[in-house]
């Protein structure tokens, strides 16, 4: 029973926010709205035994991509309103394509659950064992039998972390502050750059 | 694991199915706005994540949630890339009207 209600209650604050994340007028509410979806995701899978994928969503979307999200934003001066008026206009279009899709969806939900397209079984190789967590039978996999596809998923990690590093890079403006030229530092000598001075008394120096 | 509580796996893939028309209802009402455009890419990719999670733990078989990770790692990049690309898109055209988007004429 506690199952039940905890699976409609997640669901429907998932469903809830997911609407206010497409309708809200403000896209900083629209960034919080999608943490709230990701935070009840995440308590979905908890509910069926994905701890591991609950709490990843948790850090990497509401600890890294939403607060991404928000400081792009915010950090952009943007004229909000301008860009909700062709809103009302697409609602006619957009409904009726969403109700197709819906109904083609809950259709094949339907077919699903009356029994479904047999396309075989899982073969068992990959099932948690009884006495295993689900975070160890995950690594277990993870770095076993799908390694190559483990640093396949860390080289694009790499190249987009290099890639938005690129683009958003500004050379300094020519004449804007003096560069740091290494070579010339690393040349200078300390003949070069002090001398010894042994002035009579009284008397200042000349430099 | 299976229909606790009268839970089955259908009422997970609905949830997604929902999730996913949402993030396209998103896309269709918000033409204007791409930073509400990649938040709605990231409901379809979590509705995807849904649906992949509710069969790998209703299967019994892990392999589905080694997917659901693969699929965030590429959620994660793509967001980072947009949203770069955005910033300086904005840097260069002081907006980010999808309508002004047709320098290259594609």
């Amino acid at each position: 029973m506690i199952q039940a209600i905890a699976f409609y209650f997640f669901a429907t604050i998932v469903v809830a926010s997911a609407v206010m994340v497409i309708m809200s007028r403000n896209p900083v509410h629209s960034v919080l709205w999608l943490i709230m979806t990701f935070f009840n995701a995440a308590g979905l899978m908890v509910l069926v035994g994905a701890e591991f994928i609950a709490m990843l969503l948790v850090i990497v979307y509401v600890g890294a991509v939403a607060v991404l999200f928000l400081f792009v934003v915010m950090m952009l001066d943007i004229d909000f309103a301008a860009m909700r008026e062709g809103f009302i206009r697409n609602v006619p279009l957009g409904l009726a394509i969403a109700a197709i899709l819906l109904a083609e969806l809950l259709l094949a939900v339907g077919a699903y659950s009356a029994g479904g397209i047999q396309l075989g079984a899982p073969d068992g190789s990959a099932m948690q064992a009884a006495d295993t967590s689900n975070i160890e039978a995950l690594g277990a996999l993870l770095y076993g039998r799908y390694i190559v596809l483990f640093e396949i998923a860390g080289i694009i990690l790499l190249v987009a972390m290099i890639g938005a590093i690129v683009l958003t890079f500004q050379p300094p403006k020519p004449g804007a502050r003096a560069r740091q030229d290494v070579g010339k530092q690393n040349r200078r000598r300390p003949e070069d750059a002090t001398i010894m001075k042994n002035p009579e008394i009284g008397q200042g120096i000349e430099l | 694991m299976i229909s606790a509580g009268g839970i089955g796996i259908e009422h997970y893939l609905t949830v997604g199915a929902i999730l996913f028309v949402l993030g396209v209802l998103g896309i269709f009402l918000n033409r204007k706005n791409v930073i509400v455009i990649l938040m709605a890419v990231e409901l379809i990719l979590l509705a995807v994540n849904i649906n992949l999670v509710a069969f790998s733990a209703f299967m019994q078989d892990l392999v589905g949630q080694i997917f659901a990770m693969l699929v965030l790692t590429v959620a994660a990049a793509e967001a980072a890339i947009g949203l770069a690309i955005l910033v300086i898109y904005f840097r260069g055209r002081g907006s980010i009207a999808v309508d002004d988007i047709n320098r290259m004429k594609g």
